[in-house]
């Protein structure tokens, strides 16, 4: 008797439960096999299922499986398990329970069938979360890891102010499609933006990201972003104001990874970017961008993990990831290039990787839905992708100029999870009907056609034609590389003053308003704590005086308004 | 025996008090408050059962009958409130020993439950009583045992904190009983019932109107609506852990109690609505209290300090739940009267605990305690995630019919506001928990552990209570409804 209704966050609870009490190898044992079994169980899982319960007045779903979420469910597995092997040489129980607390808390978020779950497992994912880049233990991790858990934990708020309002408005908890027809919707796509790093929302993302512990980033790049990209295409599929955000997102992050040196910062930036390829996807509403960005995520989450996994091993042998403290490694750690490659080629959508066979379906559904537009930036967007993922990234650590650095490969489960990561991007490209089986849409997208390859192909080949040739004629340091390539080989030489002006004004900007806000901020806070520490002038220490003069303001307050204001 | 209940409720207590005296040993007079208080919780347990099944129970002191003797009345109100207030007594009492030997003087321990019992006896008999003069006697009784209560704490500031909520307590109880004698004056009676029968009839007066003026404002000092609070936090810092978990829990809840009651059994709630301007000044208060409080308790050095600001902010909640004016709005005064109790005393009996072991409530002597007292640093952090109002816990279930009921009303920027308060919420909350797990402790001690099982039981039944009545809510929901449709139908 298999209790099919078992939802899947539980496993992952209990897992996180008997890490707490077990050390050494039976706790790596017991979370793997967990994990396994819980992502068998799911897969067994046969049609739709859902558990209804009662609460207050309400009818909640907390477990529901449908078409849309299976496909999460799937790559959430996945990742986890991929995370919790990369994570498996690591002494620091926390890093772990929270590490599944997390998972789990995205499983909740995934399938929760009302707004009521979701808020609660919502929650749980920001404040699990927020530990694992606290697990870096450094002051600089602490304090953005306090940015990051404010404003996950305010838009946890957001999320129920919007339901209230929802609820009042439609009597219904239910979550499906929300729309933006009344303030409820609004307040809780915002909640949604700014979990799925909405511009001018994405601070926490690049903040938080980069400064978590080198296993830590490879969790969080997996759960907290699809999550509410999942809750986008629930709520929010055909939203024509998310193709806008959505093509804005995928070319912002280009301008500032230009000039990022840490190359976990970088990788934050183009997750960003990859993100906006998914909201533009679910903006555009039809089965087949919808197919598109669940596919998107999909391939997304496993080549992302790989990437960040990657220069989670560099760190991790290392202990720098600025691009200039580091290159070479490919001497000692060529496997580990190897595998870094295999994913920036999965990001940047070579044919044959798992990139490339969910990207064409987001830009074929643009081009057909009539946004032509969108389609030119999309590619645009694609281009930088490849310029400082595809490129920055494996050239910078593995090659470029050489640190001197001589290091060891990872430890072996580092290796093995990165080496089945790498599996599957390569999978998924060469056998698409693979994940095309799992969509929530049928369909028979071929990939493979001619023209999807010639483009792609092109506009790759072109790519790498400037990187050799501006290296052959060492025209430009290798540190700057990023920045030619990016104007040399779309925009041609001249245009180039013309990019960096736009993002260094769109940055200075960006820091102003920060800069502003900021200063606000602090001159709130140490208002309230002149008048409120103990010592302040706002505590009384004898305060019966006060209190009989407010005692008498009140009740002539009360006699004053009652006499000359009859109602 | 069964039809006696009513006044046993309050007569036990009442005669248990001074048989304290007589027992003076410290350990036995311990016992036997305990034994008194679960006499008195189970008696409310019978009447909420007799209440549920039957209605409303009208008991007549002495057999006179109506507007010339005293008449207790039990309903749905009341009945709720005497299981909440004799309940937490019961709680807190099983933790009382062991806290108060660290506390207080082998000689004061009688004393204490002496104090303790009359205030309890007061307590009750407020709920009880269907008589406004009554209603300011057991005030009284309640009033002054607090202040013993208060006054026996070990810090030498408890005496001046108790003498200032003296003063101020009876500047209040004589607005109160300024109020209840200018209505006798109008209408001859005493009796709440029968005032609701006369008043209408005299309500254009202004000697009426300004009688209830100084009654509201009376009872408003009573439970601590800002900016009358002041007494407040120095008498909740410097009590004894168990005066202030028992008070805390159950005294300013009593106080709301007598609001309701006034407002909505004597008065009427059409009048209020109609001719008075309470919902302005409840609006008003009531959100300002909110904030300023909250943002008090983020700044306090002490943690019960910080908890007495934060149950001021809570009895903002309340008060702007009452001013919404609408059965739903009094519902969900009346649920977070019951979980507001359910979630300071727990937090109070753990702060209590950590008295008992590290001798200070200051908060940087919570440094690093999250490894040496595991158990209660849990329990305060249970205690403030349902402060904070995280679903799964009471005070969710508080937030939402407060944020239901406000949009109800269509009082939407109001609701906003409330859910930003709840952030200041979590910024002391977080205080605490940053004191408690990310700093190193200040002197390891190996007798600071977590406090005997003697407090820790009582202090995990409130913690389970906390999470339980935010699951099952039939119990609290259930009743509130109940109550909240009688008091708008106008029947008693």
């Amino acid at each position: 008797m298999w209790p099919t209704e078992l939802p899947a966050f539980v496993p992952f609870f209990v897992a996180a439960l008997l890490a707490l009490v077990t050390r050494g190898h039976l706790r790596s044992v017991l979370m793997l096999s967990i994990v396994t079994l819980s992502g068998l169980h799911l897969w067994f899982l046969d049609g739709d299922v859902l558990v209804n319960m009662q609460f207050l007045e309400y009818e909640l779903a907390p477990y529901r499986v449908d078409s849309l979420s299976i496909v999460f469910g799937y790559v959430f597995h996945i990742a986890a398990f991929v995370s919790i092997l990369f994570a498996l040489h690591i002494k620091d129980t926390m890093q772990h329970v929270c590490g599944l607390l997390y998972a789990g808390s995205a499983m909740g978020a995934l399938f929760a069938g009302d707004l009521l779950t979701l808020f609660v497992f919502w929650e749980i994912l920001a404040v699990s979360s927020v530990f694992l880049v606290w697990a870096r233990r450094t002051e600089r991790a602490y304090q953005s890891g306090m940015r990051y858990l404010i404003i996950q934990v305010g838009s946890g708020v957001i999320l129920l102010g919007g339901l209230l309002l929802h609820v009042e408005q439609t009597g219904s908890l239910e979550f499906d499609f929300i729309g933006t027809d009344h303030l409820g919707g609004w307040l809780i796509l915002l909640a949604f933006g700014i979990k799925s790093a909405f511009p001018l929302l994405h601070t926490w993302l690049t903040d938080a990201y980069p400064e978590a512990t080198p296993t830590g980033t490879v969790f969080l790049s997996a759960f907290t972003t699809k999550t509410a990209i999942y809750t986008l295409a629930r709520g929010y599929p055909g939203t024509e104001l998310l193709i806008y955000v959505g093509a804005t997102m995928a070319c912002f992050p280009i301008f500032y990874a230009v000039i990022q040196n840490d190359l976990r910062r970088v990788l934050s930036y183009s997750l960003i970017n990859q993100l906006g390829f998914m909201v533009c996807g679910i903006g555009i509403g039809t089965a087949l961008a919808i197919n598109g960005a669940v596919s998107h995520a999909f391939v997304h989450i496993i080549y992302k993990s790989l990437l960040f996994m990657s220069m989670g091993a560099v760190l991790y042998r290392t202990g720098k990831i600025k691009a200039t403290d580091i290159g070479g490694l490919y001497k000692t750690m060529p496997k580990t290039a190897v595998l870094c490659i295999i994913g920036a080629a999965s990001i940047s959508a070579f044919p044959l990787f798992s990139g490339f066979v969910a990207k064409s379906m987001i830009m074929a559904a643009a081009m057909k839905e009539g946004y032509p537009w969108i389609w030119l930036v999309l590619l645009l967007a694609s281009a930088g992708v490849l310029k400082h993922a595809g490129i920055q990234i494996p050239y910078f650590a593995f090659f470029a100029h050489d640190s001197g650095i001589r290091t060891s490969e990872p430890p072996k489960n580092m290796l093995l999870a990165m080496t089945i990561a790498a599996f599957l991007c390569l999978a998924i490209g060469i056998y698409p009907k693979m994940l095309y089986q799992l969509l929530p849409f049928a369909t028979d997208f071929n990939p493979y056609d001619l023209t999807h390859v010639l483009a792609q192909t092109q506009l790759l080949f072109f790519a790498m034609l400037a990187f050799v040739w501006l290296n052959l004629q060492g025209v430009y340091p290798p540190e700057k590389v990023a920045i030619n390539l990016d104007a040399e080989w779309l925009y041609r030489r001249f245009l180039r003053r013309l990019v960096e002006k736009i993002s260094s004004y769109v940055q200075g900007l960006d820091s102003e308003l920060k800069l502003k806000v900021e200063d606000r901020v602090n001159w709130l806070v140490t208002y309230f704590a002149q008048r409120h520490y103990p010592t302040g002038k706002g505590t009384v220490i004898r305060p019966t005086g006060n209190m009989v003069m407010y005692i008498a303001i009140l009740l002539a307050a009360y006699l004053w308004l009652l006499l000359s204001f009859p109602h | 025996m069964i039809e006696h209940l009513p006044i046993l409720q309050v007569l036990v207590p009442l005669l248990g008090a001074p048989l304290c005296i007589i027992v003076r040993n410290p350990r036995m007079v311990g016992l036997f408050a305990l034994s008194i208080s679960t006499i008195t919780f189970l008696v409310s347990c019978s009447l909420l059962q007799q209440v549920l099944q039957n209605g409303t129970i009208v008991y007549e002191l002495g057999g006179w009958a109506a507007p010339w003797g005293i008449e207790y009345r039990i309903d749905y109100l009341n009945s709720y409130l005497l299981l909440l207030v004799s309940a937490m007594s019961a709680i807190v009492l099983v933790a009382s020993q062991s806290s108060i030997s660290r506390e207080l003087p082998r000689n004061r321990h009688m004393l204490f439950y002496t104090a303790y019992l009359l205030c309890l006896t007061g307590l009750l008999g407020i709920l009880c009583t269907g008589d406004a003069f009554n209603v300011f006697v057991f005030l009284e009784i309640s009033s002054l045992s607090s202040y013993t209560l208060i006054a026996l704490g070990n810090d030498r500031r408890a005496l001046t904190a108790a003498y200032q909520y003296l003063i101020m307590g009876t500047i209040g109880a004589t607005f109160i009983i300024i109020g209840v004698g200018l209505m006798y004056m109008m209408t001859g009676t005493l009796n709440m019932y029968d005032l609701a029968q006369r008043l209408p009839e005299v309500h254009n007066s202004k000697t009426v109107l300004s009688a209830i003026g100084f009654f509201i404002v009376g009872v408003c000092l009573k439970l601590a609506l800002f900016p009358l609070h002041l007494w407040l936090p120095n008498a909740y810092a410097f009590a004894p852990s168990i005066a202030t978990a028992f008070l805390a829990a159950t005294s300013t809840k009593v106080a709301v109690y007598v609001l309701i009651r006034f407002i909505f059994s004597v008065v009427g709630p059409e009048f209020v609505d109609t001719v008075l301007p309470l919902q302005e000044i409840f609006v008003v208060l009531g959100v300002s209290g909110i904030f300023a409080t909250s943002i008090s308790a983020i700044y306090q050095l002490n943690i019960k300090r910080l908890f007495a600001y934060s149950s001021v902010a809570q009895i903002g909640y309340m008060i702007l739940a009452l001013a919404i004016g609408t059965p739903l709005g009094l519902t969900a005064t009346l649920i977070h009267l019951f979980n507001h109790a359910l979630m300071k005393a727990a937090l109070f009996l753990a702060i209590g605990g950590v008295v008992y072991r590290v001798g200070s409530a200051q908060l940087s002597h919570f440094a690093g305690l999250g490894r040496q007292m595991p158990w209660t640093m849990a329990a305060i952090v249970a205690g403030g995630l349902s402060l904070i109002g995280v679903p799964l816990t009471v005070g969710f279930v508080s937030k939402w019919y407060l944020v239901l009921a406000l949009l109800e009303k269509g009082w939407w920027p109001l609701t906003i506001l409330v859910l930003i308060s709840s952030l200041l919420a979590l910024i002391y909350v977080w205080r605490i928990v940053e004191w408690v797990y990310f700093s190193s402790p200040r002197i390891v001690l190996d007798e600071v552990k977590d406090p005997p099982l003697s407090q820790l039981v009582p202090i995990y039944i409130l913690v389970v209570a906390n999470f339980y009545f935010g699951i099952d809510t039939s119990l609290t929901v259930g009743i509130s409804k109940k109550a909240a449709e009688m008091l708008f139908g106008g029947v008693f």
